[in-house]
């Protein structure tokens, strides 16, 4: 607990309110738009909103990451300021792995209770009198009622593109080590080419993904209408691929503030969340792998 | 560094934009107490209604169908509107003020977390006026009755609680921030006030639940209109696995709700017994346990729903010991009183009600915990009974003791003694006209969520509802009691209380704008 003459305390912020209120017309539009869909209604205002509020939420974003940085880099920012980021930071990431826990834990208990219940099994397996020619396995192809949730033909071989996925996520968070070494050492160019190389690293996981998904919903008739492992599938695999986009999104802005000339070898605070984000996301990837494709 | 130092030392900004744009953690403490008491009398309005219909055996004001969605709307209200916000608000205040820090660690990041809320319930309450009416799921939304079932507004309920979810998780990252950082020079871990030491642990819990909450209502709604079959049989999954799901967020967010007022309890016994605490380091401890065990009780909620035997037994067993640590608490508070010289002002009343009736809220807790006397509890008044008995003169009484004890260095003013001994007696027979009779009711079979009832429970039911319009309008004398003091009461000491001890104390009162800029020096204490 060193210096602690000199907490800074930013004075009256628009990018609060700014926030909340693109929050608001985020997931207001979002609800009012899934909302008239449902309904058949009319959904241009859903629309008007859902748009409206994603930019205010992007303006909001770079706005007051603007600030924060510039606060930075005026020197307003003691060790004690910087302690308080990198806590917000680790702790923010928690709670996103208590989010996939979550997720985790349902595939954990419809593998190990439901499905086999639903067949019988166990004191507790009355299920079965529902849907007697039900038959448990998993990947679970058919489901207990098919006319309502169709049984998928294959499922995605591990393999084959999820394999080179893991090779590209694991191999990205090697890349991003080497980057940030390359920062510490103040090797410019070096730390700009294996941050450049991480993001296409990522960038391809994404399109090999984009390509599964294509692939599984058509030739595959594996989809999030197929019962519950389509389900799981794709909640699991679709929240992961939505936090490399997040994740490939803050690395674009940290390559674009290194070409600024940003992060010192003992200052760069910025990097560094970016860089537990990305390895966040790889080990989920990696519990992913083994639990959803392979096992 | 001296542009800055101005910034630090300037006043509050004149008008209204003070309230929208500010960074001040006291602004943000008395936003989110203003936006928990208002949400405090929507959610009172309800609960109201609730008792009107149940006042007589019968159907006589309002349709089930709308009763449905106010005991939904009432449960979301009261926990995430009025509950929550407020130790919120108490921990904006007071934790920065506790630890000698100037502010909270992201002051921004503050104003945020607050600002959300309004939206977040401007939008759950617009559901009412929806099409299909609001959700009428319960509090808890089982599926399938918040997906088969639900009404076409379920939408909006799903994004209106992960608005209070990012709200509730970024408020929680500032206060761990805030005391494993900010702390003044020389304040150790075990030196830290246990209303902090309370709010670290519920920060923590908050953390590790409120995503799992925005999981299951995600999936929800992947359920309602993606056709997923998280929980449906017909596809596989499961509606039992909705409320492991549920429950494993719902249970440590009990905790969560009475953890801080357990905080406050801790501060408020030892000034009015003119003692320090009895066994701080017990204290804490005891809290630690509570919420790991927290963590591992939750199919406790779910004895009837056709668990494997060693489920039923393995949760019945782990939700027994909670009442060790909490048994280990109240005892601390009891032997903090014993032989102290004590004195009752308003704050002190409410705690030494929070200590009994929370027992009782605790005992009845127990006897739930047995799974198979549970099968005769379950879903009745009991367990109403019980809820509310750890909620209303447990979380409630101690953010009412809070704010009685607090506000004088808050708003450098007194408020009136006597009408806030009026406030505790109004307020104390109250909650015991309301919710003691509703032990017996449920004990013989009442069931819980109804708006209609056998004639055999009318007595009890009308002794009930008068009990609930008592206390709500009770709380009418409290805004009262709040506006005069902030308008005209006396003026506050420096230390309002004889036996208070901690550095909220060592400002001036009321506590000027900006505190503890440079670091208050302990080493000197
Ligand atoms: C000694 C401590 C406690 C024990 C042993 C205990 C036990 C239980 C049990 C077994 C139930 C389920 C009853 C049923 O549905 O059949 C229950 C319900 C409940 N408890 Fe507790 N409890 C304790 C403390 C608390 C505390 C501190 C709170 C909140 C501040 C709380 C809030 C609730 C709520 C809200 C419900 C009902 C939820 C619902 O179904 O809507 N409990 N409790
Ligand atoms: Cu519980």
């Amino acid at each position: 607990m060193a210096q602690h003459s000199a907490y800074y305390v930013p004075p009256q912020s628009h990018w609060p309110i700014i926030g909340a209120v693109g929050l608001f017309l985020t997931l207001g539009g979002a609800a009012a738009l899934i909302y008239s869909l449902q309904q058949e209604s009319d959904s241009l205002l859903a629309q008007i909103m859902l748009n409206s509020g994603a930019l205010i939420l992007a303006g909001m974003m770079i706005g007051w990451f603007a600030a924060v940085i510039a606060e930075s880099r005026q020197g307003l920012y003691s060790a004690q300021m910087d302690r308080s980021f990198r806590y917000g930071m680790s702790w923010f990431i928690f709670s996103e792995v208590m989010f996939f826990f979550a997720f985790f834990g349902v595939l954990f208990y419809i593998r190990v209770f439901a499905v086999p219940w639903l067949d019988g099994e166990g004191d507790k397996g009355l299920a079965s009198m529902l849907w007697p020619q039900f038959q448990a396995s998993w990947p679970l192809m058919q489901a207990p009622n098919p006319d309502q949730f169709p049984p998928i033909r294959e499922v995605i071989n591990p393999w084959h593109i999820p394999l080179i996925n893991t090779v590209l996520l694991v191999g990205s968070s090697f890349t991003l080590l080497a980057a940030h070494k390359a920062l510490k050492r103040e090797d410019r160019p070096k730390l700009k080419g294996w941050l450049g190389l991480t993001i296409v690293l990522g960038l391809t996981f994404l399109g090999l993904q984009i390509y599964e998904y294509i692939h599984a919903y058509t030739e595959l008739d594996l989809t999030l209408k197929s019962g519950i492992y389509g389900a799981t599938f794709f909640m699991l695999t679709g929240f992961h691929g939505a936090h490399v986009t997040i994740g490939s999104i803050i690395l674009l802005v940290l390559l674009f503030r290194v070409f600024q000339g940003h992060f010192t070898p003992d200052k760069h605070f910025g990097f560094e969340a970016g860089a537990w984000y990305w390895h966040f996301v790889d080990v989920v990837w990696i519990f992913l792998f083994t639990t959803v494709y392979l096992l | 560094m001296s542009a800055h130092a101005e910034t630090m030392h300037h006043g509050p900004a004149k008008g209204f934009s003070r309230w929208i744009l500010t960074t001040n953690h006291k602004d943000i403490g008395t936003l989110y107490l203003v936006f928990s008491l208002i949400m405090l009398f929507i959610g009172g309005t309800m609960a109201f209604v609730i008792r009107a219909e149940l006042f007589q055996p019968g159907l006589q004001l309002v349709m089930p169908e709308f009763f449905n969605q106010m005991t939904t709307m009432h449960g979301l209200i009261m926990i995430f509107g009025a509950v929550m916000p407020a130790f919120v608000g108490l921990a904006n205040w007071q934790v920065p003020l506790m630890i000698g820090a100037p502010d909270m660690a992201l002051p921004r990041l503050n104003n945020f977390s607050f600002w959300i809320l309004p939206f977040a319930f401007a939008m759950l309450l617009s559901t009412l006026f929806m099409p299909g009416g609001a959700p009428d799921f319960g509090w808890t939304f089982y599926a399938p009755l918040s997906t088969t079932y639900a009404p076409p507004s379920v939408t909006f309920f799903v994004f209106a609680v992960h608005m209070m979810g990012i709200s509730s998780i970024l408020g929680a990252i500032n206060v761990i921030v805030t005391i494993f950082n900010m702390r003044a020079p020389g304040m150790k871990m075990m030196d830290l006030p246990l209303f902090v030491w309370s709010w670290l642990i519920t920060a923590f819990l908050l953390i590790a639940v409120m995503p799992v909450l925005a999981a299951v209502v995600t999936m929800v709604l992947m359920d309602v209109h993606f056709g997923t079959s998280f929980f449906s049989a017909a596809g596989g999954g499961d509606p039992v696995l909705f409320q492991h799901v549920f429950w494993f967020f719902a249970h440590p967010e009990v905790y969560i709700m009475v953890l801080p007022a357990f905080g406050v309890i801790s501060e408020i016994i030892p000034t009015f017994a003119r003692k320090p605490l009895f066994g701080y380091r017990a204290m804490v401890l005891a809290t630690v346990a509570i919420a790991f065990l927290s963590f591992i009780v939750w199919a406790h909620h779910m004895f009837t729903v056709g668990m494997p035997l060693a489920g039923e037994l393995f949760f019945m067993y782990t939700t027994m010991l909670i009442a060790v640590p909490t048994g280990v608490k109240v005892f601390n508070w009891i032997s903090t009183m014993f032989k102290g010289s004590m004195t009752f002002e308003t704050p002190m009343l409410f705690a030494i009600a929070f200590i009994v009736l929370f027992t009782i809220g605790g005992l009845s807790g127990l006897m739930l915990a047995i799974a198979p006397a549970d099968f005769q509890y379950h879903d009745t008044y009991f367990v109403v009974a019980h809820f509310h008995y750890v909620l209303v003169p447990g979380s409630v009484f101690g953010i009412i003791a809070a704010v009685y004890y607090w506000l004088p260095k808050w708003s450098g003013k007194m408020y009136d003694e006597k009408l806030g001994q009026w406030h505790f007696w109004l307020s104390f027979i109250g909650v015991n006209l309301t919710f003691f009779p509703m032990h017996f009711v449920g004990l013989a079979g009442m069931p819980r969520r109804i708006p209609d009832y056998a004639l055999q429970f009318a007595d009890f039911n009308m002794l009930t509802s008068l009990g609930a319009f008592l206390f709500g309008t009770t709380q009418l004398l409290f805004v009262y009691i709040l506006i005069k003091t902030v308008r005209s009461g006396k003026k506050a000491e420096q230390l309002p209380w004889e036996g208070a001890r901690g550095l909220e104390w060592s400002v001036p009162t009321p506590a000027p704008y900006h505190t503890f800029t440079t670091p208050p020096d302990l080493e000197r204490k």
